[in-house]
């Protein structure tokens, strides 16, 4: 049962960003060019109702539905890890017009060539891993 | 407006990302789609090699469910939901023309990049290096556009937001630094 209300909301959140364009290399490229606002207005706003939702639930103290506290923990402190690890992560975004969500979506599409940016994702996971205690964090 | 075919607008498109994450905690998880890169590792044996992959993965198989729903999302979506076409500022067309990509307006993603008949060696690296940094950059930092971008901020956590000028740092060095060399 749980399996399939993770698999429908896997479902409608592939739909969102295959419909909302969030999942096309266009739209990345229109959005670091500044020249429109459908991709910060679709961050912006799921920020901006996402902010509401967390802070209802955090002042109403609310649960998870198995009881145990929310999964808000705040992150461990540091500059270096989010500010180079972002821009490592901005540069392949730019490039290959696709974050991690989206590639799943276009690959379900059927683009065989999108397999080449999750196996390149793959390998980038695995050097991190490799490298991990050798970077500044 | 027909919400079928044609492609949904920001206010409908964001809201509904914000009620799956706020789902999500609800039900005890956490949205975040980069994670789901380290599990598969973690699945393919690299736990042999690096502690890093060393973890209960199968603790992660909701996750891996839900990319798994986002994959069939991607499906049902371009067959039954979409014209597979993207429309973006015309202002851009040129510049992209001048890169040689003639595809915008007409496809959901550049043909110039991503279709089999193109895929020569450029392409491949290309898409493999824009993966690489992508799963690279997403584990340093901790999470990528969803679990920082949304999950993040929301919680308005310090964290993230710095994550977030390091994305855009990245992709506007990569669009209008790399591009004119890449293209």
């Amino acid at each position: 049962m749980k399996t399939i209300i993770y698999l429908i909301t896997g479902i409608l959140f592939g739909i969102v960003m295959y419909k909302s364009e969030a999942a096309s290399w266009f739209r990345i490229y229109e959005m670091f060019n500044f020249a429109s606002f459908h991709m910060f207005g679709i961050m912006g706003s799921a920020v901006a109702i996402g902010f509401i939702g967390v802070h209802f639930f955090k002042r109403k103290n609310i649960k998870a539905i198995d009881g145990s506290e929310l999964s808000l923990q705040p992150k461990e402190k540091s500059i270096a890890r989010y500010l180079l690890g972002g821009i490592i992560f901005g540069l392949g975004w730019a490039l290959a017009g696709a974050c991690p969500g989206p590639m799943y979506t276009l690959a379900g599409v059927g683009y065989i060539s999108i397999l080449i940016v999750i196996l390149g994702a793959l390998i980038g996971t695995f050097l991190y891993g490799i490298f991990k205690n050798k970077l500044p964090h | 407006m027909n919400l079928i075919y044609e492609s949904w607008p920001w206010y409908i498109g964001g809201p509904a990302i914000a009620f799956i994450m706020l789902f999500l905690l609800l039900i005890g998880k956490k949205f975040g789609m980069s994670s789901n890169l380290r599990s598969l590792c973690s699945i393919g044996g690299a736990g042999k090699l690096a502690d890093f992959f060393q973890f209960d993965w199968k603790s992660q198989r909701w996750n891996l469910t839900i990319m798994l729903g986002a994959a069939i999302g991607g499906y049902l979506a371009a067959n039954y939901l979409s014209s597979n076409t993207v429309e973006i500022n015309e202002s851009l067309l040129p510049q992209l023309q001048a890169y040689g990509i003639n595809s915008a307006g007409k496809a959901y993603l550049p043909t110039e990049i991503f279709s089999m008949e193109n895929l020569g060696l450029k392409n491949i690296l290309i898409l493999l290096g824009g993966g690489l940094l992508v799963g690279f950059g997403a584990r340093y930092a901790g999470g990528c556009t969803s679990g920082h971008g949304i999950s993040g901020l929301s919680n308005l956590q310090l964290p993230s937001l710095i994550a977030i000028i390091g994305f855009f740092i990245g992709g506007l060095v990569m669009v209008h630094l790399f591009y004119p060399f890449i293209f």
